[in-house]
């Protein structure tokens, strides 16, 4: 089957975010070429961004000849089903429908979780409530490593033999763990309390698929700020 | 195709919740027939509930020969994959795959614009509501930031919110309708099982509050099509009415202020 020519296909968006690192990681799976068009998120926004995304104007947005599909879960999912292998070695979401049935839902479930506890990790200042938000994260990542369990089936992924649909859901909020952990200073996927989550990671990056994409934590902290703790006895600024 | 027996297919959930009207008219679509096991959402939660949803311990819970799937967009889908027809006239999602990806979209836009802003001003006049469908604490932070000098103004601004969302989902069934009578075309599809879910409670809160949501006038495609939505086979006494809605209320209230605080 041929693949679209890079004018064909264009992400609107840039590698730190890992809503469009999915896109990415999907688009490499099916060994489709694009092109990724950076955009001015802050205002005033990029008019091709306000023009294809009227409704969030937010990244990522697929082009597909000219048609914009938004929403990473969205995107993910047209990818995996324009550029359908029927079930083949490439397939994002798994064959049977129960399978992909609790795939979706973890996958909701990160997205339900992840980008708050993240936004708040970030900037919270204080110190207990940073330990209260790490131990929320914790806890979140801990039931995602019995829903690895549960998913996997003993295999490296969630996704079985081969990243899949929740692999990229989880897997793309990992720069972002990465850069906490050393921002903040905490551990939250700690691999001594979450060994098979924490393995799962390091295939994860490793995978031709993923290797690139995800920038380490170094290149978040460059350019995003996060707020570093400060106990109560620091006078406040 | 045989659907399975009832024993087969099981739905935890409450009449009134727009997310189990969404798993019964997908059912029904599909002419699978279930058991709607009613159960106990506020606790102590009925212990199945709990059982087979406990990351979230809500409904609606779909169970499958036993194997629960939670969350209605999720359960929506599996139905819509497990019972296929192979893209006939049951299908619940479109065949082509833009079109999957745009039924998708406007379902998720439903699930934050019109959801959230529903429930807020549900909870305004009833402070027992939100025990029994939804904690605010999951309310966005905007919503949550939202100050107001009285609860008339946030009800005020939360109808101007859902009628914002109307507007754009008036547009959205242009673009997806294509000319025809429903989101999905020629029948009831993805988009119009999670909107027209809703539209009980958008009539109770209309009732309740004297407040216009889905003014005819003013969003006249969304109105014809909600009306047609109700009248579907597949929807037929799904979605209860405003009165229904109302009488819930009421009796919550009543045995919230009868019990001891």
């Amino acid at each position: 089957m041929a693949r679209a020519a890079a004018e064909d296909v264009k992400v609107l968006g840039h590698l730190l975010s890992p809503f469009v690192i999915r896109v990415l990681i999907a688009f490499r799976l099916k060994r489709v070429e694009y092109e990724l068009v950076d955009v001015r998120l802050a205002e005033p926004k990029s008019e091709i961004l306000v023009k294809s995304n009227p409704v969030y104007k937010m990244i990522p947005v697929l082009l597909h000849r000219g048609k914009p599909i938004c929403e990473s879960s969205v995107i993910v999912q047209y990818i995996d089903e324009e550029w359908s292998d029927d079930g083949g070695s490439s397939s994002i979401l798994p064959a049977d429908p129960f399978d992909r049935a609790i795939a979706r839902f973890w996958a909701v479930y990160i997205d339900d979780k992840l980008p708050y506890l993240i936004r708040a990790l970030r900037w919270e200042k204080e110190a207990a409530k940073v330990t209260e938000l790490v131990g929320q994260f914790r806890q979140v990542l801990g039931r995602l490593e019995q829903a690895f369990t549960e998913c996997g089936k003993g295999k490296g992924f969630f996704g079985g033999d081969a990243v899949g649909y929740l692999d990229i859901a989880l897997g793309s909020c990992l720069g972002w763990i990465m850069a906490l952990e050393k921002g903040k200073s905490v551990k939250l996927l700690d691999a001594e309390e979450l060994p098979p989550l924490a393995g799962w990671a390091e295939r994860f990056l490793a995978e031709e698929s993923v290797k690139g994409l995800v920038p380490d934590a170094d290149e978040h902290l460059k350019v995003y700020e996060v707020a570093t703790a400060r106990t109560s006895a620091t006078p406040a600024a | 195709m045989a659907g399975p027996s009832a024993e087969d297919v099981k739905v935890l959930g409450l009449s009134l919740s727009p997310f189990v009207i969404r798993v019964r008219i997908a059912l029904r679509l599909k002419r699978v027939e279930y058991e709607l096991v009613e159960v106990r959402i506020t606790e102590p939660k009925s212990e199945i509930l709990v059982k087979s949803n406990p990351v979230y311990k809500k409904i609606p819970v779909l169970l499958h020969r036993g194997k629960p799937i939670c969350e209605s967009a999720v359960i929506v889908q599996y139905i819509d994959e497990e019972w296929t027809d192979g893209g006939g006239s049951s299908s619940i999602l479109p065949a082509d795959p833009f079109d999957r990806a745009i039924a998708r979209f406007w379902a998720a836009y439903i699930d934050i614009k019109v959801k959230v802003p529903v429930f807020a001003i549900h909870q305004i006049k009833n402070k027992t509501f939100d025990a029994y469908f939804f904690d605010l604490n999951q309310l966005p932070a905007p919503v949550r930031a939202l100050r107001f000098e009285t609860e008339a103004a946030k009800e005020v601004e939360l109808a101007e919110q859902i009628r914002q969302a109307l507007g754009l989902l008036e547009e959205a069934f242009v673009e997806c309708g294509k000319g025809k009578g429903f989101f999905g075309g020629d029948a009831v599809g993805y988009v119009d099982i999670a909107l027209g879910s809703y539209l009980g409670w958008m009539m109770a809160l209309e009732k309740a509050k004297s407040v216009k949501l889905l003014d005819a006038e003013k969003l006249p495609r969304l109105a014809g099509w909600a009306e047609r939505f109700l009248a579907e086979e597949s929807v037929k006494g799904l979605v209860p009415d405003a009165d229904e809605y109302q009488k819930f209320y009421a009796a919550a209230a009543a045995r919230t202020s009868a019990t001891p605080a």
